[in-house]
């Protein structure tokens, strides 16, 4: 079966700064991929390829069975399938946890008001915030308010999730309920790819973890890469704790 | 110096007054929602719209903005009836405080949508909806909300402009002022008692329009918030 | 020339010298009238900061046409028969006093008190704190809606209309009634006040750019 994202030689620069060399990366439907490095290694870069938020400038990119570097392409389609968290979360102030959760829903796919209500009680019990539904994001704490925003992707129902640092932004004691969810549905077979910088969670997680350095998929393998390092520069990365 | 002060007027003219109070009240809140309409229109086919249109757009708002509201409504109002087209004197005063007040919206609501995070907007691009809804939805009501003590002002000035309507006979309070200083020769009494009705005018409408804040923004009403 | 004649021309352009008259009156009266009703607005006083308050309040909610005809009957009961000029100029003076004076005071206490606290560490008095420490520093602030008011000071002498003042708007009505060409005619007097006051806009807001980067 076609793997729902495929980098082969992918490129990417701004101006004369490149930040993608030679990308060549798979991820199979169901699998969970998480990306580390260091800053600048463009795993964030890459993941904002994935639902068209960055361009490339050479290679090719399949995603969810379309070719994102040819001209044309049909990104609001595409994210229609795949759905990404943010750091920043970017929950909608002016709306309900619920009219945050429904608002894509109800627009983009046309879903009545019942319905798109029934589909909420749905993603905000799986995120453990049902009773936080007629609050406003501000009356949330940091770790509420990102569980609110991954309901509000997991409402479009797609078939890729992209995590961007999801957790970085969060107090510490906070991070954990962020993380449990994502596990959770990680158990749940979704297809994942996650930037995180929590190396724990990165390798518990993941079916396939991918060290980032310099543009380019440096190191992949299980989780115990990074027990067992092969090349020089992720064993500096795991040694220096990042 | 010795003045006799007369305010007998009032009990003769009041039902005129209190007409002259409805008419003004009519003009501006017959401008406000087109006028808001299309400032707000502006902003945004300023903000999205092709190069060509931010252009006009741009030579709107600083057309209208740095002339006097007067010589506009007279170039309207006499303009039409040289072509010998026949619209009210009142018709012509609110097209000319829609257009007038559009441009100072355009303003207001382009600085509001500039106060929107990117964040926001990327947000709900990802969520896969089109940019219409994107603005419809989630910028729209923002800037609107964060703009609003902005926008009350600029329409409490826009009633006091109405005062100028009586010079192409649209009737309105000045007008029915000017009516009664002419019968009874007390002008000065006669004006007094206007400024006051619309020092009370001014505050009717900012309690009104923030009556339909508390109706248009239900998180500010739930929290409490201040605008 | 433009499809009027010289004379005709010459009337507006009169016009547009009486409107530029009785601009710098009312920005020179609203100088003196709200330079006190700033220091008014920010002062330590009981009664003085509500008292101005008032008086701005006051003021801005009511349309200039009705403080020109307030001034206008006003004097007239004095006996005192005033060309439209004075009444024009005194309403101006009144109506530019309480603008100018919120905005300055606005600009005065855009000082950050650390200011003031800095200038009696240095054992200046409180007068010369204010005139050698937040003074220079409130001007700087005061520029950009100082010129940006002085471009409403300009257009709202138009209202100067209602009693019967011969600015340029005035101008312009005699010309559309001697004409009628209202077009041609308000169209010119569109362009000198737009010539007058556009500059004026960009000014401002450049100011306030070089400003904000500082």
């Amino acid at each position: 079966m076609d793997p729902i994202v495929r980098f082969e030689n992918v490129r990417k620069a701004y101006g004369s700064l490149e930040v993608l060399h030679d990308l060549t990366l798979r991820v199979e439907e169901g699998d969970v991929v998480t990306l580390i490095g260091r800053s600048g290694s463009g795993k964030s870069t890459a993941l904002r390829c994935i639902n068209g938020l960055e361009k490339i400038n050479g290679g090719a990119l399949y995603v969810c069975g379309r070719a994102l570097h040819e001209a044309n392409v049909d990104l609001r389609d595409l994210r229609k399938e795949v759905g990404i968290v943010f750091q920043s979360y970017n929950l909608f102030p002016h709306l309900t946890v619920r009219q945050n959760v429904t608002l894509a829903p109800r627009k983009v796919k046309g879903l009545g008001a019942a319905e798109a209500n029934q589909l909420a009680s749905h993603v905000l019990g799986q995120v453990g915030l049902s009773e936080k539904a007629d609050n406003y994001p501000e009356q949330l704490s940091g770790g509420q308010q990102q569980r609110v925003a991954i309901a509000r992707s997991l409402a479009m129902q797609p078939r890729l999730m992209l995590f961007d640092e999801v957790t970085s932004a969060l107090d510490p004691e906070l991070t954990g309920e962020v993380l449990r969810v994502i596990e959770k549905l990680a158990a749940s077979g979704m297809t994942m790819v996650l930037v995180t910088h929590e190396m724990a969670f990165a390798r518990s997680v993941a079916d396939q973890l991918v060290f980032m350095h310099k543009g380019t998929a440096w190191e992949t393998g299980k989780g115990e890469i990074l027990d067992n390092p092969s090349t020089p520069e992720l064993r500096q990365f795991v040694g220096s704790g990042l | 110096m010795s003045y006799d002060f007369d305010f007998s007027f009032l009990r003769d003219y009041d039902s005129d007054l209190v007409y002259g109070v409805w008419l003004t009240l009519a003009m501006t809140v017959a401008a406000i929602v087109p006028g808001f309409a299309l400032g707000t229109t502006c902003a945004i086919s300023a903000l999205y719209g092709p190069a060509w249109l931010r252009r006009l757009s741009t030579a709107y708002v600083e057309g209208i903005r740095n002339t006097p509201l007067v010589i506009q409504v007279f170039w309207l109002f006499f303009g039409l009836s040289v072509l010998n087209i026949h619209v009210s004197a009142t018709t012509a005063a609110i097209t000319a405080l829609v257009v007038n007040v559009g441009a100072y919206t355009a303003e207001i609501m382009r600085a509001g949508f500039e106060t929107i995070p990117k964040g926001q907007t990327e947000a709900a691009a990802c969520l896969a909806m089109t940019r219409t809804q994107q603005i419809w939805n989630i910028q729209l009501p923002q800037a609107v909300e964060r703009m609003y003590p902005a926008l009350v002002s600029q329409f409490v000035l826009m009633m006091l402009a109405t005062s100028i309507m009586s010079q192409i006979s649209a009737p309105e309070l000045t007008g029915v002022g000017y009516q009664i200083q002419s019968f009874t020769f007390r002008g000065f009494e006669v004006y007094i008692v206007i400024a006051i009705i619309y020092l009370a005018l001014a505050s009717v409408l900012r309690l009104l329009l923030f009556g339909v804040a508390t109706a248009l923004f239900p998180r500010r009403r739930r929290l409490k918030t201040p605008l | 020339m433009f499809g009027l004649t010289i004379e005709q021309l010459g009337f507006i352009v009169r016009g547009a010298g009486w409107t530029i008259v009785l601009s710098l009156l009312g920005f020179v009266g609203g100088t003196l009238v709200g330079l006190p009703i700033a220091l008014a607005r920010s002062s330590n006083n009981r009664w003085l900061p509500r008292l101005s308050a008032a008086f701005v309040q006051l003021v801005q909610g009511i349309p200039l046409p009705v403080i020109m005809f307030v001034v206008y009957f006003g004097i007239s009961i004095g006996g005192f028969d005033i060309p439209a000029l004075v009444a024009a100029g005194i309403a101006m003076t009144l109506y530019s006093s309480a603008y100018l004076g919120e905005i300055w005071k606005g600009s005065i206490q855009a000082i950050p008190s650390t200011q003031w606290e800095a200038s009696e560490c240095l054992a200046l008095t409180p007068v010369q704190g204010f005139v050698y420490v937040i003074l220079p520093q409130a001007v700087r602030v005061a520029i950009p809606p100082t010129v940006g008011f002085l471009v409403q000071i300009v257009k709202n002498t138009s209202y100067s209309v209602v009693i019967g003042f011969t600015d340029l708007t005035y101008a312009a009505k005699v010309i559309n009634n001697a004409t009628f060409r209202p077009f041609l005619v308000f169209t010119i007097a569109a362009g000198i006040y737009f010539v007058i006051c556009y500059p004026m806009s960009l000014l401002s807001r450049k100011f306030e750019r070089s400003l904000k980067r500082s």
